[in-house]
Parts: structure tokens; sequence; C-alpha cells
């Protein structure tokens, strides 16, 4: 990818379709993968990303925020949310040999999405709500030849450097990052806005540019099921942890508490 | 062919190991003949406390000045990889720098990471990574099926650090290859947030709030309850999310993994992505209004009530004791 020009602003936020939390599906026993039969959702961690960009481009003074992302069905009710709070049109890679796709094949799949875009920034999560392999996003850097900084509380655009705050063990570094690059972000480091009723009715018309992985030249051969290279042996239960007291508080529960810290000789 | 030679990326910070790396040598050690350690920086500053806890090797990629391990020392791997010296099986820790590692690695030599592990295991020839889902109900063993490196990104505490009184490990070196802009990332400035009591991962006490504390405000409950114990606070995803605490106060699947002598829960649930990272700890007391809340399918001692109500009094009878 070449550097950019100069002002606008074009930011790629990768955001996932996942099942609603509230309803987190069950493991199918034939194919042993998550089942996810209910509606998708826009995932609450990438709502920070879309957040972030749309700040980014309101900076720039000009540009726009391009969503990303992939599924095995034409599945785009979550976009549309993200399309809401203001982004402005997106590219969803759909197509059924998506299933089953480890982080690998999605980070080729999204990557190759991104490279069209030409993005001057592409902001992920750290990680997806329902997957959490939390490697996605250094693969799509790899993938792209760019540099990275994952795990940012913060991010300003100067220029053609991103400032980054970067979480470590101990408190933060300061990263400069040359454009164009990828950053995920942690949740909660901005407050993503309500779509406002006008912002839902102009979402339904925003530019969705669907694709399948012949457009992007990809063989589907090596992403979902069949390009898959790990697979999973065995699913066994868990011993069951043994179950413990419960008291309901009668307004002395504190006590019950108290003498279970004393019984273990911790105060 | 067996699995003959394992590689761990080894953190350390000022010269001292990360714990972290210290347990994947622990359990390395048992699994194959030859265990060698790839850090950044002076290697001879860590072989000898490598080399207690297992090592026969480190190798290192040389200094990173201002520059990330992730590219480097990913480049390094590869090259190894790629001219047929690499080792069977990598195992990095669930950590900042361990993913960007892991994750840049698999790209560059087009294999999967197996990803959230908490146990190996050997099956034949291969080595295979134990993942908990669902709350950790039921565990996941996968393995890798292409030829070459397995990846594994482990999560700190699945095994315990343990000396065994090994020989300073043997320094040798690795060549960082082209970076292409995959280098254009750099340190310009490092902060340490001030904190008072011990680190979440290390305390034997945590106190951790959840949705149930109702807003940022309320907070303060659980920190001045974990000062009181000389613990630690901690948080549920779902109140990082709601930004009434920092990223790094998150226990959980994507935060800390945490076992402390006891573990109290303040209106959390229990959900998956919280349970995966605390069950492991020696006493879990949960209070919460929601009697079917799963957090007490884990808790020794559970609390049916308002955290609101319960941790003051709570509060109140410490102060008095003090």
């Amino acid at each position: 990818m070449e550097p950019p020009d100069s002002d606008p602003m074009n930011v790629v936020v990768c955001v996932k379709q996942i099942p609603d939390p509230a309803d987190p599906g069950r493991m199918d026993p034939e194919t042993r993968t998550l089942k996810r039969d209910v509606r998708l959702i826009l995932d609450e961690s990438d709502s920070y990303g879309v957040e972030m960009g749309l700040q980014l481009v309101d900076a720039a003074g000009e540009g726009e925020v391009i969503l990303v992302s992939m599924v095995p069905n034409n599945e785009v009710s979550g976009l549309r949310t993200a399309l809401a709070m203001g982004a402005g049109s997106a590219v969803l890679v759909s197509d059924e040999a998506l299933a089953g796709s480890d982080a690998l094949s999605t980070a080729k799949v999204l990557a190759a999405a991104i490279r069209r875009c030409e993005p001057d920034l592409v902001i992920t999560a750290t990680e997806s709500s329902d997957g959490y392999t939390g490697t996605v996003p250094v693969q799509v850097a790899e993938l792209l030849d760019l540099p990275s900084a994952t795990f940012a509380k913060s991010i300003e655009v100067s220029g053609d450097t991103a400032t980054v705050q970067r979480q470590t063990e101990d408190g933060y570094d300061v990263i400069e990052c040359s454009l164009p690059c990828v950053v995920s972000v942690t949740a909660g480091v901005v407050e993503p806005r309500y779509p406002s009723f006008k912002g839902i009715m102009a979402a339904k018309n925003k530019p969705v540019d669907e694709l399948d992985l012949a457009a992007l030249g990809i063989d589907p051969a090596t992403v979902g099921w069949a390009g898959a290279r790990q697979e999973i042996v065995d699913i066994t239960e868990a011993p069951a942890s043994e179950a413990g007291e419960i008291v309901h508080d009668e307004g002395d529960a504190h006590e019950r508490i108290l003498a279970f810290l004393d019984d273990l000789k911790i105060i | 062919m067996g699995i003959s030679k394992i590689w761990i990326y080894g953190e350390s910070t000022d010269g001292v190991v990360a714990t972290s790396t210290l347990e994947l040598l622990a359990k390395a050690r048992t699994i194959a003949e030859t265990v060698e350690v790839v850090v950044h920086g002076d290697a001879s500053a860590v072989a000898t406390e490598l080399g207690e806890h297992g090592a026969s090797t480190v190798l290192s990629i040389g200094e990173l000045g201002d520059g990330l391990p992730g590219p480097r020392v990913s480049s390094a791997l590869a090259g190894a990889v790629d001219a047929g010296n690499g080792p069977d099986v990598l195992l990095c820790a669930t950590s900042y720098d361990g993913r960007d590692v892991a994750g840049r690695l698999s790209a560059k030599v087009d294999a999967p990471v197996i990803t959230n592990v908490v146990d190996l295991t050997v099956d034949g020839d291969r080595l295979l990574g134990v993942e908990p889902v669902f709350g950790g109900s039921l565990n996941v063993s996968t393995g890798f099926t292409g030829d070459g490196t397995a990846i594994f990104l482990v999560r700190p505490k699945s095994f315990a650090a343990e000396p065994t009184g090994g020989a300073a490990a043997v320094v040798g070196s690795l060549e960082v290859g082209d970076l292409g802009n995959t280098g254009g990332s750099t340190v310009k400035d490092r902060f340490a947030e001030e904190s008072t009591g011990p680190k979440l991962d290390e305390a034997a006490i945590v106190v951790s709030g959840g949705r149930g504390l109702g807003g940022a405000e309320h907070y303060v409950l659980i920190e001045t309850l974990a000062g009181l114990l000389k613990g630690a606070a901690g948080a549920s995803r779902a109140v990082v999310d709601a930004g009434w605490v920092p990223y790094s106060y998150q226990v959980g699947q994507t935060g800390k993994v945490v076992k402390p002598t006891v573990y109290l829960a303040c209106g959390i649930s229990g959900a998956t992505q919280h349970l995966v990272g605390m069950k492991g700890s020696a006493n879990i007391i949960a209070i919460n209004k929601d009697e079917e809340a799963p957090i007490f399918g884990v808790a020794d001692l559970g609390i049916v009530g308002d955290l609101h109500k319960v941790v003051p009094k709570l509060i109140e009878a410490l102060k008095a004791r003090a």
C-alpha cells in the first residue's frame, strides 16, 4: 500500500457481526463448531473502533469510515448499526465457503478487502466477543505489510503518523506508527455514539459493497472448513466444581463473609 | 518424528524473566528434549534464570532499540522456520507482545495459531492445545494439521513455574530479516501508572465489580474493600466496556487471569468471558441479586443479596477491626 498523500482521512474499521452474547449459542456435535443460527448483531467491542474512526475523520475534516466485514451468509444488520452511527460505506465479503474460517483465513479475507479500500488507517477491536483469538489484527497487518500498534487506549493522527497510547502491564507506551497502519483499540476508550433516528434512516441507503471470494481472487479451498489447518481432536466436559454454600442476605451476610475470611486466616 | 524441539518466546523486564515465560518452560521441558527461548536484548542477562528453569539455549534477536517486539521477533522466527531450523512447536504467552509475535509469525509462515490454551497434551507426534469454552464447562483440544511449526498462545498461570536447578542456558542468536513496512512503529515514551497495593494478577485477594454496581461512581466500593483487604481491585468486561474502569482492570478471558487465595465477585453475573479468568481461584465469594446467576455455580460462598447493602456493611466491619 502506498502512503497517503494528505487529507482526506479514510479509515477502515473491521467489524464483526456476532450472535447476541445474551444468547451464546451452542456447540454443534456434528461439525464441532459454534452454532450461530440466531440473528447477528454488531460486536459491541467494535463500536469503539467505529467511534474512534468517526472522531478521527471529524478531526481531519474530510474523509470516511469504511466498514469491512465478512460472513458466510449475507447478514447486514450489524453493519447497519455501524452505518447508522456514521460510517459512510461498507464492504461485506459474503460467501458460504467462509463458514468455519479460522483466524488466519479470516485475516486473509479481511486483508484482501481492505487492500481495495486503500485506507490511511485500519482500526480493529483487540478481539471479537465470540471467538476471542485476538490474533486477527496483527495477522491483517502482516499480510498487508503494515506496521501495527495493538491494545490502543487512544489514537491521534498528524500528517503521516498515528500516535497511539498502547496498554502495557504497568501503564502505557506512546507508539508512533507511520501511516497506513493497523491499530487495535481496547474497549471503553471512547463513548460510542447512539445512532440517531436520522442516522438509522440514512443507513438504509448507504452503500454496502457485497463481494464473494471470487471477486477478491481468493480460492475457496484456502478458507472456511476446507482451508482450516487446525482440527478439534477432542471435546470433554470439565469436572464440575463442588457446589458451595448459598446464603440469602437477611441483613447480616457481611458477617458470613467475615467468618469465611477469618477461617482462611486472611484477615 | 515426535516433538523434539520447542521454542518459547521469552519476555523479561530489566533482566528479570516474566513469570509467564517460566511457566511455559516448566511445561515444555516435560514434553521435549530440547527447549530453547527466543528473546530480544542481552541474552546473557537472562541465561542463568532461563537455564535454571530448563532452557538449554537462549537465542537473542539483538536489541530492539525503540522498535516493537512483534515484527522483529516474528521475522527472526520465520527466518529460522524457512531455513528449516525452526522448532516443532512455538509457545507464546497470551500477553500484549506474545499475541503480536504469534499473530505476525502465523501470517509469515502461513500457519494458524492455536489460542486461549490452558493446557498442552501430547497426542502421538503432535501437541494439542486445550481451550476452555462455555465458561470452562467444556474443554476443547485442538491440534495443528499442517507441516512445520505449530504455534500456541498459552494463557498465563496455566502451569506452575518451578526451577530445576539446570545450568545456565547457552547463548546464541537469531537474525531479524527485512521488516519491510512492518517495522514502522516506534516506542517514543513509556509511562508506568501509579498504583497502590498488589498487582491484579499477583494479589492474594482480588475484589472485582460488575454491572451490578450500577454506575462508575459506585466502583469506589470495590476499591475501598480491596484496599481494606490489602488486595487488588478488578472488574468484569461489562464494566470495562462501559468505560467505568480502564482495560487493565479486566479479569477474564480477554483480560487478566487471576488465581488468588480469595476472589470476591460483587455484582458479577459470571459470563463465560469472566469465569475463565477467575475460576482457578482457591476460594470464591460471590455477591449477586440474581439467585440464578452463573457465578454461584463456581462460588464457595454465594451471597444472594444486594451488593449495595452487603459491601458497605463489610467495609464498616473491616474498618472497625482495623
